[in-house]
């Protein structure tokens, strides 16, 4: 545990030396936000005020809220296990005597750390000034979203770790991880809640990972799901990460018993 | 003219050669890029689920929209999104090998890396395009058809300037190159949705500052005869060739400032 933590501070270190980086992020997740709302209020507004129980108010809560879980959450990038594993510097990670998936999750939840405030605020504050938020005023749906946002990372580098490593029977990526981009994209409530989405769509996405890393936490955060329904949620979630998690073992396990490491 | 186009021709067919050399894994980029194109139209899909009318366009409006943002937008990334790849080049040092060939810097970074995978999105939106065109009622003219024409073109050349301005203000950000980002893939972003829905300091930001409307909205409010909210009113439809002038003018202006202001490392 001790080691997790060491790995988690060295992670948001890393993170943190790019600040100009950051700022640049922030400011376009913020513009992003600010034109995803206006989608979101627009069409509440056309279906006569309420659509899928979200009001004006509550509907651009969700489009702030998510553009400030975009960076610690990680939707659009990570490609550094397969890098490792295309120019063979994966052995090194196989060769210390620690696990490489839990380091790698450690590193990720360090990012995660470091992005979590000065990418995740300047939405929120621009939320608050121009759209108002609709947060709730009791403690305990922030510290449920707590821990469902950490789940949410989790369940995100667990699925980005799978796709990864495709890299170990494949040699150029992109396409691959595009298409894990893209059904993020969609399914995950990234630019729609997963609440509006026809039945066809929603039963898809229920069959994924993806609406456990933005939707989940959203829901739990602005307590659309209280009580019951929040731990329910969580309990998907963490039922998701252990599933993904575990096939990442297995698969890792198989793609380094291939492992033909150049010079070695 | 043919002999200085020649150096050019040289270069992107080599490009092209490169990226076609790997069947499979062309295949699978260019997959990646028809998700991408579909992906975003899925986003205008699922919010036409739920309503009927959003900002005036019902959804075969909105996807002639949205189809006539995408061809711009994508032929554009397809032409020169590549340019937001400076910072790598600035940051490499690479950009040094660009000064010393007597060609113009601006039009060596745009024949480096044409990306035919994004060929996958353009075909998207052309056929969204193509489908959205008879689901509309449109009163036809010759003027109208010549704006039909005239927009995916106008559209491209907008995005192209607002991807080189992007790429001109890197010699002085370099690390922080997502800024631009907002512009530029937020411009394309906001230009596929009815500008009505935004409010009116964010219509004219986009209209008058990121010219995104011109791509796409202010055209499709003249091909179907309607008004147009506060701020920008239908008649600018015609304009957008202007809009794609000044885009340019600045964008050049920028680059020129831009590479004049770089010096190298010293190597």
């Amino acid at each position: 545990m001790r080691l997790f933590a060491t790995l988690v501070i060295l992670g948001f270190r890393r993170w943190s030396t790019y600040r100009l980086a950051t700022a640049a992020g922030a400011f376009t997740n913020t513009v992003f936000g600010l034109i995803k709302a206006s989608i979101t209020v627009g069409a509440i507004g056309a279906a006569g005020g309420t659509l899928a129980g979200y009001d004006a108010l509550t509907g651009a809560t969700y489009a702030w809220i998510v553009q400030a879980l975009i960076a610690p959450v990680n939707v659009f990038n990570w490609n550094e296990l397969a890098l490792r594993i295309r120019d063979g510097d994966i052995a090194i990670d196989l060769a210390r005597p620690l696990d490489p998936q839990f380091a790698y999750l450690a590193g990720f939840l360090g990012r995660a750390a470091h992005q979590f405030i000065p990418r995740g605020a300047p939405p929120l504050l621009a939320g608050a000034l121009i759209t108002g938020l609709a947060l709730p005023s009791t403690p305990l749906p922030y510290l449920l979203g707590l821990v469902s946002i950490t789940l949410g990372i989790s369940v995100s580098f667990a699925t980005w770790w799978l796709v990864n490593l495709a890299a170990f029977w494949l040699i150029e990526l992109r396409g691959v991880l595009t298409l894990n981009v893209v059904a993020m994209g969609i399914l995950s409530g990234l630019v729609i809640p997963v609440h509006w989405f026809p039945d066809w769509l929603a039963t898809i996405a229920g069959l994924t990972p993806y609406p456990s890393m933005l939707q989940a936490p959203a829901d739990v955060v602005m307590a659309r799901a209280e009580g019951t329904a929040a731990l329910g949620i969580l309990a998907v979630q963490a039922a998701w990460l252990t599933g993904v998690l575990l096939l990442g073992r297995l698969v890792f396990a198989r793609g380094a018993r291939k492992l033909v490491v150049q010079g070695g | 003219m043919g002999e200085r186009l020649r150096p050019y021709q040289v270069l992107v067919g080599s490009r092209m050669r490169s990226q076609t050399a790997y069947r499979r894994s062309f295949v699978s980029d260019l997959l990646g890029s028809v998700s991408i194109g579909l992906m975003e139209f899925a986003e205008v899909y699922v919010v036409f689920s739920n309503v009927d009318v959003l900002g005036e366009l019902d959804f075969a409006a909105a996807v002639l929209l949205f189809a006539l943002a995408n061809v711009g937008f994508s032929v554009a990334d397809l032409l020169v999104g590549h340019v937001d790849n400076l910072p790598v080049y600035l940051r490499a040092g690479t950009l040094d090998a660009y000064l010393l060939r007597p060609l113009p810097v601006l039009a060596q970074l745009i024949t480096s890396d044409v990306s035919l995978r994004r060929l996958g999105r353009v075909v998207v939106s052309v056929v969204l395009l193509v489908v959205a065109l008879p689901l509309n009622d449109i009163d036809w003219t010759a003027a109208k058809v010549a704006l039909l024409v005239l927009t995916p073109l106008t559209a491209a050349a907008v995005f192209a300037g607002l991807f080189v301005c992007a790429s001109a203000v890197q010699f002085w950000l370099v690390e922080g190159s997502e800024f631009a980002n907002a512009f530029t893939y937020g411009g394309a972003y906001a230009s596929g949705y009815p500008a009505s829905i935004f409010s009116l300091p964010m219509r004219l930001l986009f209209t008058f500052v990121v010219p995104a409307t011109f791509t796409a909205y202010l055209p499709v409010l003249v091909l179907l005869d309607l008004p147009g909210p506060a701020g920008t009113p239908q008649w600018l439809g015609w304009c957008a060739p202007l809009a794609a002038l000044a885009v340019w003018t600045v964008a050049l202006l920028g680059w020129r400032a831009g590479l004049r202001h770089y010096t190298g490392t010293g190597s």
